[in-house]
Parts: structure tokens; sequence; C-alpha cells
């Protein structure tokens, strides 16, 4: 027999390696799950890298409170089907307590409001490792973070200030109240993880598959109609058959027309895409140039 | 489908952006919003031409000032690989950078621009290249169609680049002429130097023999952790040691020695998440169950009875040192990261720095600062179980990170243990 790892084989072997590494190392992570699929494929490749041991961490999902119902059944299917433990930091409960304020508009949304309970989260239950599914491919602030990336006391990253990252030797050492966030997924692309999905059956909400949904044109997009959504002069609501490339706030994801049932249908559509996920589908990337960066900054996913 | 990682180095005057853009471009990997946002930026800065390299330039201080600051990486595939980028800056802390990018690569590639030849920043680039034991390196001579694609030219550059690589540990070396601007042998061959019988560069990484890069001889498996389901009552009697292979080949019944316990046993199986596995080699992340208990945690090492790694608390290494605020001199104490083992170590002595662009030795440094690069005696709390670098990059590299600000602030290189001189 070659010696040979696929690709696909290659980077499991790299994010198992990562997410044993950080359970040895540091004493209380959690595992950032929305229910999207690049946290479906983290969470999968983290039930593989522990078993038959259960999870040795928790899940934390943060709830904008403007969820795909879907995606929410899902995530509550996965968490039970583990016998998991799943901390919810709500967006709404913030926005009660006074602590963020609601983006007013047609074009309001949740998303940027996720940071301040994400960080009460943090702080609260001591986390001081936080895996989050981002991937570099995605956009070009992540394209330039680490595996393990250090927060300070605020939860703020710094870009221009990062540790070095040399061979498979991650550096986990923090302060009290500092943490790090790590991204097991960094090598990934968007193809890699369908492929993955494919390989490994991973599953998935509905919503990544083709289905008739009442959608509305915004900014180039198809959003996707709810009671949470304001409509616009000249905007209208039709139905049309989509998927969802990335899943998110509904106030900010869009769909894009798809008739793609299966994973061997998606793959095939993303290799011919030629518009990037993010582009075709996040509304929060398109207010400025550097968007992500910002809202990085300030301690976001 | 294979992958290869490859680290790029050079400044934005060789064109190194404009050859990856061109190699993204080419490949199909940049998509039409990326470009539109490209040519969006490059007319806001009244850029003549849609700048390819505004691509790769991820940072709002980067895209402001012009510059780039840190390690970008990069993802495009073919149908024969998967290619991973580590794209690093030439000019700012370039050694930091650089050696983060190489640390992980199976191939360097370094521009020279034709109409200037190699230059001091040429060599450094090479010169870290082989300190980081990449093992494939390719120099690409870029700005062909600024010298009229003249054969001549190639030749002595190559000539001149091949003399001083002699000086250094380079196995692997290729050649190659092109125009990232034009694409002349980037993706597609050129027709402007019908007197290059050479491959092109994309046909060059997609082919470059990568698999015999690993170590299949020698056993090296770090414990990652102890994976022990004691509380599910199916897997009571579970117990088995997860690890990443970085040496060698593992089979179940193969006899293994456990360092530093000295103590062998067999191999009973191999898998991972209940999958069993007939044979486990690098870089496979595993679960190994040994048929006998011992006393294994964390930080230990099976190997093979016959070749163990060296152990020793006494290490002779080269190091790159990272830091902007402090300095490494002989005394400095600080935490050493070395596979799965977290430990303290003393410099006992520094002995020289090297000059990364003249190769000089300089045995009166008092400091190593950043960017600087020098040889070292170490001694560490606990016995490190290591081979040298330029067998095992895995086995033979650590970190060492600053105890008061837990920052990442050097990178070792083992020569082998230390021996009083």
């Amino acid at each position: 027999m070659s010696y040979e790892l696929s690709h696909l084989e290659a980077l499991e072997a790299e994010s198992i390696f990562i997410i044993r590494e950080v359970a040895a190392e540091l004493d209380r992570p959690v595992l950032l799950f929305s229910g999207g699929k690049d946290s479906a494929v983290m969470l999968h490749l983290a039930v593989k890298a522990f078993w038959p041991a259960p999870l040795p961490f928790p899940l934390m999902h943060v709830d904008t409170g403007h969820n795909f119902p879907e995606v929410i059944q899902y995530r509550d299917e996965r968490v039970a089907e583990l016998g998991a433990r799943i901390i919810v930091a709500s967006v709404q409960e913030a926005i009660d307590a006074g602590k963020v304020t609601e983006e007013k508009g047609p074009r309001a949304s949740r998303n940027r409001l996720q940071t301040q309970p994400l960080l009460e989260a943090i702080e609260k239950n001591g986390f001081n490792a936080v895996f989050g599914g981002a991937r570099r491919d995605e956009e070009k602030a992540r394209a330039k973070e680490r595996v393990y990336s250090f927060r300070d006391e605020f939860g703020q990253w710094d870009p221009k200030n990062q540790r070095p990252e040399l061979w498979a030797l991650y550096n986990g050492r923090h302060r009290r109240g500092e943490h790090l966030r790590v991204f097991p997924l960094s090598n990934w692309t968007e193809l890699d993880i369908w492929q993955y999905i494919g390989r490994e059956n991973v599953a998935l909400p509905s919503i990544y598959y083709t289905h008739r949904r009442e959608v509305f044109r915004r900014d180039g997009m198809l959003m996707a109609w709810s009671p949470f959504m304001s409509m616009m002069p000249g905007e209208t609501v039709t139905t049309e058959t989509v998927r969802f490339r990335t899943v998110g706030d509904m106030t900010c994801t869009a769909c894009v027309p798809s008739t793609a049932s299966t994973v061997e249908q998606v793959i095939a559509e993303v290799t011919a895409s030629r518009v990037t996920e993010r582009g075709a589908s996040r509304a929060d990337d398109k207010f400025s140039e550097t968007a992500m960066e910002d809202r990085k900054r300030e301690g976001y996913f | 489908m294979e992958l290869l990682r490859f680290a790029t180095a050079g400044s934005v005057d060789d064109g190194k952006s404009t050859l990856i853009g061109r190699l993204l471009y080419d490949t199909k990997s940049i998509l039409e919003d990326q470009l539109a946002a490209v040519e969006r930026t490059s007319h806001a800065r009244g850029d003549e031409y849609v700048n390819l390299a505004l691509l790769l330039d991820g940072l709002k201080a980067e895209r402001e000032q012009g510059i780039t600051i840190d390690v970008a990486y990069r993802y495009f595939s073919t149908v024969k690989r998967k290619f991973i980028i580590a794209d690093t800056p030439g000019h700012l802390q370039y050694t930091r950078n650089m050696v983060t990018g190489a640390s992980t690569a199976d191939l360097a590639l370094i521009l020279v621009d034709a109409r200037k030849g190699v230059l001091e920043q040429t060599r450094r680039h090479a010169f870290i290249a082989s300190l980081l034991r990449v093992p494939h390196l390719v120099l690409c001579v870029n700005k062909m169609d600024l010298v009229d694609f003249d054969q001549g030219i190639f030749d002595r550059i190559r000539e001149e680049f091949r003399q001083f690589s002699m000086k250094l540990d380079v196995t692997d070396l290729s050649f190659i002429p092109i125009s990232a601007l034009g694409g002349d042998n980037v993706v597609t061959r050129s027709e402007k130097m019908p007197w290059y019988q050479g491959p092109t560069l994309l046909h060059h990484l997609e082919n470059v023999h990568i698999a015999s890069d690993r170590d299949l001889i020698h056993l090296r498996f770090p414990v990652q952790g102890v994976i022990r389901p004691a509380s599910a009552k199916k897997f009571h009697d579970y117990r088995a040691y997860s690890g990443q292979l970085l040496g060698g080949v593992m089979r179940p019944g193969d006899e293994v020695m456990v360092m530093p316990s000295g103590f062998t046993t067999r191999i009973k199986s191999l898998e991972l998440a209940g999958k069993p596995l007939t044979e486990a080699f690098p870089p496979m992340s595993v679960n190994v169950s040994l048929e006998e208990e011992l006393d294994i945690s964390r930080g230990d090492m099976l190997c093979r009875p016959g070749n163990p790694p060296t152990a020793s608390q006494d290490i002779d290494a080269m190091v790159t040192w990272l830091s902007d605020t402090t300095q490494l001199s002989t005394g400095s104490r600080l935490a050493i990261k070395h596979t799965t083992r977290m430990a303290r170590a003393m410099v006992k002595q520094l002995h020289y720095r090297l000059d990364v662009n003249t190769l000089h030795r300089d045995d009166q440094t008092p400091g190593l600062k950043l960017n600087e690069v020098g040889r070292v005696t170490l001694r560490t709390t606990v016995p490190l179980f290591f081979d040298e670098y330029r067998r095992n990059r895995s086995t033979g590299s650590f970190i060492l990170v600053d105890e008061g600000t837990n920052a990442t602030v050097g990178a070792g290189m083992i020569n082998g243990p230390a021996v009083d001189r």
C-alpha cells in the first residue's frame, strides 16, 4: 500500500490533533455550535477525536432569536443524540437587559449584537478555549488569523500582535480572564467541508438542500422572508426553489437558487460557482471592506 | 488528491503577490465577488490596472499602507493536488514571518527579479528555507518579459544562485523563468522562451515528489492523551493512547517501547472513532491500545525498541528569536514546548549569532534580538525525546515561550544532544 493520505484525511488528522491538544492543555474548553455546516463538521471531528469517551467539553450556541426553525431543530436533535451539554447565550436577553441595543431600519440585523452575549457567557463560565468553525478561505481577515487566536481580557483580537505559530507546536498559555479562540478548520475550504460531509455522512439542517421558500430580492441577494424582516418599498415576496450556502441569523443570511438535493449535487454546484459563499449569502460582510476585521477585533467569532 | 503546503518569499517588488494572484486566477480560484472587491479598491487607489496583489492583503492597515504585515494563508486546488500557500511578506519582520511559513512547508518558492538578479534578500530567503529544512526549493526568475526573455540572463542568475546554494543544505533545487504579469510559464507554457525545456511552475507544484519526504522507518508517536471512558458501561475496559504519528509505521502486533520508562509491550489495536486500522503512518491521528497496562501519560513517546529517539536534558540547537521586546542570552529561562511535552529550559550558553545574509558567525554577541538566528545549548527540567531536526522536522523542533508574557519568543531546531565543549 502507499503511505499517502488524501487531502481530506490529512485535514482530518490535523483538526483532530488540534482538538485533542486543546483538551489536553486547557482545562475549560467549549465548542461553538450554531447548527451551520462548519460547526457540524467541527463537532463531528470532536466526537471522533475522543470516541468512545464522551465529548470532554460542552457546546455553546449564541442564539440571536432570529434563527431558522430547521436549524434549531437540528441543533437540539444533535445535542440529544450525543448526550452533550449545551449553553445557550441569548441575544434577546441581552436586549431585554439593556446590554445591547437593537439596530433600527429595514436592514437591522442582530448579527453584530452576538459579541456581547458571547463574551459574557465565556466570562461567566470561565471558558479559556473556545472552538470556532471559521475557515481561512472564507474571508480575507480570517486568512491572517492563527489556529490558536489569543484574546485579551476584553475578548479583543489584535491582528498586528499575533503569536507566531510554528510547526504543530501550539501555544495555549494565557492569564486568568484571557482566552483563546481555536479554529480547527482553519485549513479547510468550502469544497473540503462538503466533500467531507459526503464522505462521513454528516447530517445537516434541511435548508442546506433545495426547498421552496418565500423570498425577496435585496442588494442582489435572495433574502428569506420572515416576520423579522421589514420590507422596503418596491420589494416583493415570491416563492422560489433555493438552498442556503451559509446559515446565520435570518436577517443577514441569503439563499441561492438551487435544485441540489444531495451532497453530490451541492458539490457540483459549489465547484461551478463563480461567487464565494460569503459573497453570495452574507449581508453582514457588505457594510464595508473591513466589516469582518472590525467585528473580530471586538470579539466576534 | 494529495495536499502540498508551500511558502512564498519575496517582496512586492519581486512580483510575488502578482504571481500568487496569477496562480489563483489562472486556476480559477478567484471568484467574481473577490475580483469585484479588488477592482473597487484598485479604482479607489487610482491604480491603472486591476491590482491582483490586493487580493492578498487582508487587514485594514495593510490596505491603507500598501504593506503586508503577516503571514496569510491561501488555498487553491487542481485536479491533482490541493495547495496551501503560506504567503510571507518580504520586508517587515521578514525572518519571523518566513520561519513561521516555512516551518510547515513542503516546498519554498523564492522570487528573483530578472533585472536585479540574486540579492541579499534572495540569499536570506534561501538560507531560512534551508535552516527550516524545507525539502524542495524553487527559484522563480520573474519579470523575464522586462529582459526580452533572454536565456543568458536566466542562466547567469541560475549559476550564481547554484554557487551560493552549495554552502547551504538544499536537497532539491529547481529554476523556472517566468513572467507573473503575463502568465508565462506559471500555469501555461510560454511561447516566448522556447529555450526553456522544464515544467511550468504549476506543473512542478503538481508533480514534485513529496511522499518520500516523511520518515517511515523510525516510529515516533508522542502521546497526546489517554482515552479511558470509564463511565460508559460498554467501554468500561477501554484504554487507548491518542496522538498523531510523527514517524514510522505502526501495525497491531508490533513491539513498542515506551519512553521514558523503557518498558516494552505490543500494539493490541489501532483505530480511530471505532474504525479499526491495519496500519497507521504519518501524519495520521489515531488511538493506540497496548497489550499490557503500563503507566503512560501525555508527553511520553512510543517508539521501536531498536531505534529510540535521543533522550536528553542537554540540547544543542539553532534558535530563531521572534520577540521584539526581549533578547535571548546565556542564562535566559523560558518555557519550552517539544512534541506534546511542556517543560522549562535554561540557556546554558549562547555560542554565536549567525548572520543570515553572510553566514558569518559572531561569537561575541551578547544576545539574540528579533529576527536573529543563533546556536545555543539548552538544559531542560525533564528529558526531551528528540531526533536531529534534519532527520525529523516534527521531533526535532521546539518553541520557546516567555513565562512572563506567555508570548512565543523562539523557534528551535535541534542539532543533537549537547556535548561538553
